[in-house]
């Protein structure tokens, strides 16, 4: 167990590196001028403040120098003050956002992951729940429903599925919103009296007592988690029944039925917990995927969340923000996936020995 | 060889073997790889898609004789004026409107040009930009995966047939590129290309190239391994062909035939992400007949969309039942050569 994890270990600076090197090739693509929101909070307007800038930060050097400078930033001699460092926090500074990078994701972060808190029940459990069903009743009536919907769902552009639910449930019904909060629930949020906890919607309001903030804030995410949910209810279902066919063509649930167990008790104790084990992994990947921000999902209900935020400095071609959001979803990815191999390596002992 | 006994010009092989006759079709691409295509008309789910292949197929090479382009460059969707509200399905055609086409009379009836399926905001006619954009979409689809398929086939065949340290490498580098969400990476590229390029098909097709490969490496790379170890490679070496013949001449040609089926089959997935891409804002001019964009104009009428609900449900239908074909026949191909699945049904 311990060798697999240092194996494993040591596989994360060698994919930090690269995702580094990866960003930070696409940022060579930008010219120094543009390159220097990196470093400083105004672009230089004159050619002599330019020249100064591109001196003071390097953005002239050889590029490993740069990449160097990129990762630690610059130390100013006198004031001790310093500019950019990716590995200090610092991503640069964003002209969509007029702030640095890094306090629009920590802006927006927390809304992605209130969307992910409530998301994470009805897209995994449902999922997978329809997946056992399928494979239960193997050829069966829902075993067909459920391959038709995943074809069907896979087909379905998320964005196209998202207008949609706008148009009927927005404009049609006006039952949900799109956004984040109501006008006056954004008022209650504001005002002195209420207190933020963990910066999660959600959880704040209900630990302010406010139940109406609580429901609009939540009224204002259904939509969001229902798109997500029928956008991966199609893969959890997938995967989830080829995992339990296979498993419940296994001999020892054969001999589970031949001492004359129940069904219930065959399938749901024996076969389940075996066939759950590539399910966690996807499981994991989902609840990560949704945490990095779901771009398409966000933009179309203008969920004010780090996927809205990457989407919106594109489309205003903000590079340096977007690269930012994309180091900082690097970031998490690499860690997450450690922790869910790791978790793996745990549930499933065959993972460690091979 | 083989082509004598599946002639079957011994009687005795003939009564023992009991051969089928063999058609062209499976001479030409052998017992396994004849099987594969085969498999894909067996079931209803997949003939439906490849009729809904065939026709968008039709609708783009159609084009011209559907709705005769206007100006000059006919990927530009005609403007009835400059109102930014959308009009309604039916509504006439004033200005801007295309020659009335062979099909108009005898169907529509008129001899006026109407806006079949409405117009979008600031008057762009959405019929004109749905068949259009299918000419739109097979160009990028078809381009895409070409260059991600060369891409894939080269970087996974050099992985495969060296083995050791430079597979292992590759493979890490393949895992570096997949690291990030493939929208997120594809839409951050674009973004950083689009001002050096212009606004056109190219940024958000470098990018979907640039994150499209990975998949393709590995397929072919895994086919690549099991082939290596057949006698018949360890015949050509014995006898001292090169590594770049035994690579092109004598593995490549036999390994690389699902990866070519899987990449054609990745048409739809392509255009689906290209899509939105540009619904996201990041792609085409304004006005380019795109299905992405189409539906990205809606993103400015949410709250009327009731009223306008044909800016979004023909461009979204279309492109819908574009990937869903794609899809269909794909689903039937997972089957047919998922090993685990083989015989079983």
């Amino acid at each position: 167990m311990t060798a697999y994890i240092i194996r494993r270990l040591l596989l994360v600076p060698l994919l930090l590196f690269g995702v580094t090197v990866l960003i930070f090739g696409m940022l060579q693509f930008l010219t120094p001028v543009e390159r220097s929101a990196l470093y400083v909070r105004d672009i230089p307007k004159t050619e002599k403040a330019l020249d100064g800038v591109i001196k003071k930060y390097g953005l002239d050097q050889p590029l490993y120098v740069q990449y160097w400078r990129w990762l630690v930033g610059t130390k100013d001699q006198i004031t001790g003050e310093r500019n950019g460092g990716i590995l200090f926090g610092d991503f640069g500074f964003s002209r969509v956002g007029s702030q640095p990078v890094a306090s629009l994701i920590k802006q927006r972060f927390p809304n992605t992951l209130d969307l992910t808190l409530w998301a994470v029940a009805p897209v995994i459990l449902v999922g997978i729940w329809l997946g056992i069903q399928a494979a239960v009743h193997h050829n069966g009536f829902i075993d067909q429903a459920g391959r038709i919907f995943s074809i069907v769902g896979a087909s379905f552009p998320t964005f196209v599925f998202g207008l949609l639910m706008l148009m009927i449930f927005y404009s049609k019904l006006q039952w949900f919103p799109p956004g984040r909060l109501s006008d006056w629930a954004n008022q209650v949020v504001l005002s002195g009296s209420f207190r933020s906890y963990t910066s999660l919607l959600t959880i704040d309001s209900l630990l302010n007592g406010r139940i109406d903030v609580f429901w609009d804030a939540l009224k204002h995410m259904l939509m969001p988690i229902l798109t997500l949910s029928y956008i991966n209810w199609a893969t959890f279902l997938r995967v989830t029944r080829s995992s339990m066919l296979e498993t419940l063509r296994q001999e020892y649930i054969t001999t589970a039925r031949a001492k004359g167990l129940r069904e219930n008790d065959v399938i749901f104790k024996h076969a389940r917990p075996n066939a759950m084990i590539t399910v966690v992994t996807l499981a994991g990947f989902t609840v990560v995927g949704l945490m990095g921000g779901v771009v398409i999902t966000e933009t179309v209900f203008d969920y004010p969340g780090i996927g809205k935020a990457a989407a919106d400095a594109a489309a205003q071609l903000d590079v340096v923000t977007v690269l930012g959001f994309a180091l900082f979803n690097g970031l998490i990815l690499i860690i997450a996936n450690l922790v869910v191999d790791i978790i793996y390596a745990v549930v499933d002992p065959r993972v460690r020995l091979s | 060889m083989e082509k004598s006994v599946a002639l079957g010009d011994t009687n005795l092989l003939t009564e023992a073997v009991n051969l089928r006759r063999i058609g062209w079709l499976e001479r030409v691409l052998g017992p396994d790889n004849y099987r594969v295509i085969q498999g894909l008309f067996k079931t209803p789910a997949s003939i439906i898609g490849f009729v809904l292949i065939t026709l968008f197929v039709v609708v783009a090479l159609a084009a011209p004789l559907i709705v005769p382009p206007v100006t000059a460059d006919p990927y530009k969707i005609p403007r009835d004026g400059f109102k930014a509200d959308p009009q309604p399905m039916m509504s006439p055609w004033t200005r801007n409107a295309p020659d009335l086409p062979f099909w108009w009379k005898p169907i529509m009836k008129t001899d006026q040009w109407v806006h079949i399926f409405g117009t979008s905001q600031g008057q762009y006619d959405v019929f004109y930009g749905i068949v259009w954009g299918t000419r739109t979409a097979f160009k990028t689809g078809l381009v895409v995966v070409a260059a991600a398929l060369l891409i894939g086939v080269i970087v996974g065949s050099i992985s495969a047939f060296y083995g050791g340290i430079v597979d292992n490498i590759i493979m890490r580098i393949v895992d570096i590129f997949l690291t990030l969400p493939f929208i997120l990476a594809a839409l951050i590229l674009a973004a950083v290309l689009t001002p050096r390029i212009g606004r056109s098909l190219i940024p958000s097709m470098v990018a979907l190239i640039t994150f499209g490969w990975m998949g393709y490496a590995r397929i072919i790379r895994g086919d690549i391994l099991t082939i290596k170890e057949r006698d018949y490679i360890m015949a050509a070496r014995v006898i001292g062909v090169k590594d770049g013949r035994i690579l092109f001449r004598h593995i490549l040609p036999n390994a690389i035939f699902p990866t070519l089926v899987l990449a054609s089959l990745a048409i739809g997935d392509v255009v689906l992400s290209f899509a939105a891409l540009s619904f996201l804002g990041i792609g085409t001019e304004i006005g380019y007949a795109d299905w992405g964009q189409l539906l990205s104009f809606a993103r400015n009428w949410i709250i009327s969309l009731d009223r306008y609900w044909y800016i979004i449900v023909w461009p979204g239908l279309t492109l819908t039942l574009f990937v869903m074909g794609w899809n269909l026949v794909g689903d039937a191909l997972r089957d047919v050569l998922d090993p685990r699945l083989r015989g079983k049904s």
